[in-house]
């Protein structure tokens, strides 16, 4: 599963970080990273963090 | 439990309940019925990028309409309500049996409360309207939806001198996209400081930065009338007798829950219009009712177990989530809402955060500042000291670490 977030949208809200926290991180300088081949059984975490994000900048890649 | 679910209201809460019910497994019908004509989207670039003219309409629909499982009736609102029969009546006259409601109606823009002072003229001898100034005056505007977002963008282009009233978020987002704007922005409020919930040391600190950025504030009075000329606005005028220039106003005063269609019905509304709620969303005078977003008024652990209404994006999109997955469970199997409420607000270079209640609080202390950066960490505590919120300048990390460490405490708690 590739997450795919449009870091030109990110405002570093966090929402997704508090989702799925084995997935997104928010460094010391706010700035997002995030792993971009997550595991299958991760998907309903990211689902919410795609949901959850108040940017909708978080895109499931199948 | 195959049954229809119907969902009044389209926006995030109704579109997340809609997308919640399916996930959870409802194999009957969902409607999902919208007063407005607009395909749901997100807010908050309303007064923001959508007014700046960095976003379109359609920057704002949300994603996934494609592949939504549900009927999508816009454009015309559910008007009334027979719990005991499981129907509501469209306007228009249609009616729609359900199994579960799910109301996330939303709010409407409050007018203002009826001025405290007027007077039948000026001594510059222009016309004066005594009373309050309302969105049918020529010139006056509120912000809630897309079409009141096209309007006041419109009125922004053409306009040298806007003037607010309410210093709330929606305001001070409005001065600080207007000032960027080039318009002479002048920013009312009734209260002494703006954003009132945060407390007076952060209010200090949001006054002075829209100051630093060029804002007229007038903090500390209220509103009497407008003075207009050849039917066009001209100036608002203030309760010290003072008149503030402006050929635009946007009345910010606060929200008003969207139940009037509850009211002679034997659902519960709270004296502010919020839908009386348990902890899992669900009416409390019929089982097959839930309740998501602003209209909602439930029991927060956070807030001592008293029922508080939210009208955050945030909480929107995890009430919808919730109330779509608890209306396909049985009442005794539904789930506590009991996240901390969680909010932001762009002004400027300020990100402003917040989680919890800081409302609340007994006192708002900055523990951090780091100038360089504008940044800043505020808790909020209780009489006992202890966290019951907290607020962030430009520090994203810091706040997220706080909304886990309240959790925690709501999960402990």
């Amino acid at each position: 599963m590739k997450v795919h977030v449009d870091m030109n949208l990110c405002q570093s809200h966090g929402e997704c970080v508090l989702a799925a926290p084995d997935v997104f991180e928010l460094g010391d300088d706010d700035v997002l990273t995030w792993v971009q081949d997550a595991d299958e059984s991760q998907r309903a975490e990211v689902q919410e963090a795609v949901d959850v994000c108040p940017m909708m900048a978080i895109r499931i890649e199948d | 439990m195959a049954s229809r679910i119907v969902i009044a209201g389209a926006g995030l809460a109704g579109l997340r309940a809609a997308q919640a019910a399916r996930a959870a497994g409802h194999e009957g019908e969902i409607v999902l019925v919208g007063d407005e004509p607009h395909a749901p989207y997100t807010r908050p670039p309303l007064s923001k990028q959508l007014l700046a003219g960095e976003q379109t309409a359609a920057d704002c629909t949300f994603p996934g309409l494609d592949t939504l499982q549900a009927e999508l009736r816009l454009g015309a609102p559910v008007v009334g309500i027979d719990p005991a029969v499981h129907a509501v009546t469209l306007d228009g006259g249609e009616a729609l049996d359900y199994a579960r409601l799910i109301v996330a109606t939303g709010c409407r823009a409050r007018p203002l409360p009826t001025a405290a002072v007027a007077r039948a003229s000026r001594p510059d001898g222009t016309a004066l309207s005594p009373g309050v100034p309302s969105v049918r005056d020529p010139g006056v505007h509120t912000l809630r939806d897309l079409d009141d977002a096209h309007r006041l963008a419109a009125a922004l282009s053409s306009t040298t001198h806007l003037a607010i009233v309410g210093a709330g978020f929606l305001g001070c987002e409005v001065a600080a996209t207007a000032r960027a704007r080039g318009l002479e922005v002048t920013l009312i409020d009734i209260a002494a400081q703006p954003l009132p919930p945060l407390g007076p040391v952060l209010g200090a600190r949001i006054a002075q930065l829209h100051r630093e950025h060029g804002v007229a504030l007038r903090l500390g009075v209220g509103v009497a009338g407008t003075t207009s000329e050849h039917g066009r606005l001209t100036g608002v005028a203030l309760t010290d007798g003072t008149t503030v220039e402006a050929d635009h106003l946007l009345v910010a005063v606060g929200a008003l829950p969207n139940t009037e269609f509850l009211a002679d019905s034997a659902i519960e509304l709270a004296l502010d219009g919020g839908i009386v709620c348990d902890a899992t969303l669900t009416s409390v005078s019929d089982p097959d009712v839930l309740a998501a977003g602003d209209v909602a008024a439930w029991p927060h652990p956070g807030a001592g177990g008293e029922r508080v209404r939210v009208e955050h994006w945030t909480t929107a999109a995890e009430h919808g989530r919730l109330a779509g997955a608890n209306a396909v469970r049985e009442p005794g199997e539904r789930i506590a809402h009991v996240a901390p409420p969680y909010f932001w607000s762009d002004q400027y270079d300020l990100k402003l955060q917040s989680v919890g209640f800081p409302a609340r609080a007994a006192r708002i202390e900055i523990v951090d500042t780091e100038a360089s950066r504008g940044r800043l960490a505020a808790e909020a505590l209780d009489d006992n000291g202890r966290l019951v919120g907290a607020v962030t300048f430009n520090h994203a990390r810091r706040l997220a670490d706080y909304r886990r460490r309240l959790a925690a405490d709501t999960v402990a708690a």
